[in-house]
């Protein structure tokens, strides 16, 4: 008897020997619980993260079992702690290197909105220089609302049109950041 | 060894170095002296080398800015006789326009950074020093943000103006 | 200020004159390297696996600390302690608390020193158990940082009940703590002091003679004390080189000279010395926890902060109902408190070495300055030099032996 529980199918026809549904759904679903996380730690909000990925509140829980220190093989960069302006260039450079699709956590006050940080050297917030899905509020978030940003994220991934990606729209966000979109 | 007092360091000190000692006071028992720009090195390093004295850990360097007064910089020196335990801070004034004051990287190796520390938030011009770059703050600053004239917040922020707050 | 200074540029690279005949290998590490547990950048030249020489850049999450104090009274910098050295807050919290108190001439009674003590102790071991988990992730022994951040969420939990907060504590306030440890605060301590010597234990045969361990670290990056001293280096790396320098024994505070601990020093060292001195001082941080709650029960229960309501901001439902508690909150929230005015230097044994706090006061509201004398930046800058000649892979772990705090670095 395995205590394994296996994920919800997504909405579909089922019949006799077969499960029909949409490609979004089933890739979506694929996605969701496969995310391999990049965690950019810079402070305080890495240490909880550390936490987070240890024995206690185990994130592999989620399908993120393998923290990717490569930009090239992760989905979703976690972005934890203060991002000084020195340092937002290395973090552009990071979410540029990412491969499509790719999702983004701000985790804790500081990469949220610069956090108790209004000075002259910290970035107000990452999303002045790239795009967030989720944002985590806390400082710093307790290991439980890291796990749940990441649930928050699994939502979007479940949802996410397939075309979303080639969309205009898209392309537009990516533009308004100053990031080369590579397909076209 | 007889135990060392601030008493002792004070005429010692006032012996060698004469007028170019100042005793400041002694707030919450930590000897404060300050000399002038062109002794300090001739100081610390008397400090450091001199039998009874033995002042031989440089525990810390930073700079105040007081912009009222006449002499608008203060360079910090805080030393440790690990021997005996016993602190005491120098204190060197320095002119507002282009401060400058001799290294003391070839005293202890460990002044490095705290000496580009302080150049990178005041300004202040350590002569002789091998590496004198901004530290923490961007290349690109231009300015020296720990000046009492500079504010805390960033001036370029878009996202505070009052309009938004429907004042 | 004269010109903007919100632009992104990135960093202008280091070697720039690189000889293309030399076949030295100009190599990137960092800032964001999964090898160096927070944002430091070094750029090496590499001859092979060796290290030629090394470039240290630092400030890659430069906050401005010693600017925002400026701006804000003694009890709201407390939270920007908390962020110096994340791993181990409250002995931050404290030391600003601590120095705070000397420049008012506060008196703390004995009780709410020990309980200082307990704090403190604990975030020691807080901090070692990180360092010394990461040293052995990066030797290649991931199992035994597993086990012992079981311990440290054990902390949390105390921490927890003490103030409410896990990581950043914003424990205490001037003059004391803001409640008593509760029953359940006890209780854990007590339950940590018997649960947590068997792991450490355990942690420790897992490295000690260890051969693949001892091979990565006994020998590497040794440094000897008259170097170590020239570099200003305290805490546990400076005690592992053999120097006996330890705040809580030379200039005691919160009545440490009542205590019984040793100062566990080292020979060579080495990266494999500053493990075992880390590792010994644990126990010794123990032992100190135990003193302290021994003598906690003989003091008078109930006592949690010093009678000094000028400072100590009174209790919320004091504030609400009682006339006198709304004076003293709005007097010393608005700062009209009569202050000194003076300098002090204070400083305490952080877990990375002296944390020393220089507090100039003008009898405003806010500091007039006040300067973080951080461990972690006065160690760290010997790391580049001493990397010359060493193995990449070596310098990796004396990085982390080091234990330099990113937070702590660049304040």
């Amino acid at each position: 008897m395995s205590n394994v529980t296996l994920s919800e199918a997504p909405p579909g026809v089922e019949g006799a020997g077969f499960f029909a549904t949409t490609l979004d759904k089933a890739i979506g679903l694929a996605r969701a619980n496969s995310l391999w996380p990049l965690p950019f730690a810079t402070s305080c909000c890495g240490i909880e993260f550390m936490a987070t990925m240890g024995s206690t509140y185990d994130l592999a829980r989620f399908g993120a079992e393998r923290p990717s220190f490569s930009p090239r093989q992760a989905d979703m960069l976690l972005v934890m702690g203060t991002i000084a302006k020195k340092m937002a260039p290395v973090l552009k450079q990071v979410y540029i290197q990412m491969a499509e699709p790719r999702w983004v956590i701000a985790v804790g006050a500081c990469a949220s909105s610069g956090g108790i940080f209004d000075t002259y050297s910290v970035l107000q917030g990452i999303d002045e220089i790239i795009p967030v899905d989720v944002y985590v509020p806390g400082c710093p978030p307790r290991p439980e609302a890291i796990l749940d940003g990441v649930l928050k994220l699994q939502e979007i991934v479940k949802n996410e049109s397939l075309n979303r990606r080639n969309t205009p729209e898209y392309k537009a966000l990516l533009e308004k950041y100053g990031i080369a979109t590579s397909n076209g | 060894m007889d135990k060392l007092t601030n008493q002792f360091i004070v005429d010692n000190l006032t012996g060698k170095f004469g007028q170019d000692i100042e005793i400041l006071g002694e707030p919450y028992d930590l000897l404060t002296v300050s000399t002038i720009s062109s002794r300090i090195t001739e100081l610390l390093i008397y400090l450091k080398d001199e039998e009874s004295l033995r002042f031989n850990y440089l525990t810390d360097i930073t700079a105040v800015h007081y912009p009222k007064q006449d002499k608008e910089f203060a360079v910090v020196y805080h030393l440790h006789n690990l021997f005996q335990n016993i602190r005491i801070r120098i204190k060197v004034f320095l002119d507002g326009s282009n401060p400058t004051i001799s290294t003391v990287t070839n005293i202890w190796k460990g002044a490095n950074w705290m000496e580009r520390e302080t150049y990178d938030f005041y300004g202040i011009n350590f002569e002789g020093h091998p590496d004198l770059r901004r530290i923490l703050n961007m290349d690109e600053l231009d300015v020296f943000p720990m000046r009492k004239e500079h504010p805390l917040e960033d001036p370029n922020r878009v996202d505070k103006k009052d309009f938004y707050f429907g004042r | 200020m004269s010109s903007p200074i919100t632009k992104i540029t990135p960093n202008r690279p280091v070697f720039e004159d690189n000889d293309p005949q030399d076949e030295l290998i100009t190599l990137n590490i960092g800032p964001t390297h999964p090898a160096t547990h927070g944002v430091f950048q070094n750029v090496v030249q590499i001859d092979g696996e060796r290290i030629v020489s090394g470039v240290s850049t630092i400030g890659y999450i430069h906050r401005a600390f010693e600017k925002i104090a400026e701006h804000r009274p003694f009890y709201q910098i407390t939270p920007l302690t908390d962020r110096l050295n994340y791993c181990s807050s409250p002995i931050n919290n404290i030391g600003w608390h601590m120095t705070v108190e000397k420049l008012l001439g506060i008196e703390i009674p004995k009780r709410v020193q020990y309980m200082r003590v307990i704090v403190m102790e604990l975030a020691r071991i807080a901090d070692h158990i990180i360092c010394n988990g990461i040293l052995g992730v990066d030797t290649g022994a991931f199992s035994g940082f597993l086990y012992v951040m079981q311990e440290r969420e054990f902390i949390y939990e105390i921490y927890e009940e003490i103030c409410g907060a896990r990581l950043t504590t914003n424990i205490g306030r001037i003059g004391g703590f803001e409640r008593d440890f509760n029953e359940v605060a006890f209780q854990k301590i007590e339950e940590f002091l018997e649960r947590y010597p068997p792991v450490l234990k355990e942690f420790e045969e897992l490295f000690v003679r260890n051969r693949i361990f001892i091979e990565r670290t006994a020998g590497v990056a040794g440094v000897t004390p008259e170097e170590a001293l020239d570099y200003s280096w305290s805490g546990p790396i400076l005690r592992a080189t053999g120097v006996d320098y330890d705040v809580r024994v030379v200039s005691p505070y919160c009545s440490y000279e009542e205590f019984d601990f040793e100062v566990p020093v080292g020979t060579n060292g080495d990266v494999y010395d500053r493990f075992m001195v880390r590792n010994a001082e644990m126990y010794e941080s123990l032992k100190i926890i135990r003193q302290a709650l021994d003598k906690i029960a003989k003091e008078p229960a109930g006592v949690f902060h010093a009678d000094v309501p000028e400072f100590y901001l009174p209790p919320k439902e004091q504030v609400y109902n009682n006339m006198e508690a709304l004076i003293y909150h709005f007097k010393i929230v608005m700062g009209e408190w009569e202050t000194p005015q003076s300098e002090v230097y204070h400083a305490v044994e952080g877990a990375n070495g002296e944390l020393g706090f220089y507090l100039i006061h003008d009898g405003g509201r806010t500091p007039y300055r006040l300067h973080f004398r951080r461990p972690s930046f006065v160690n760290y800058q010997m790391f580049a030099p001493m990397s010359a000649g060493m193995l990449l892979s070596d310098a990796i772990l004396n990085m982390s032996s080091l234990n330099v705090i990113a937070g702590e670095l660049d304040a």
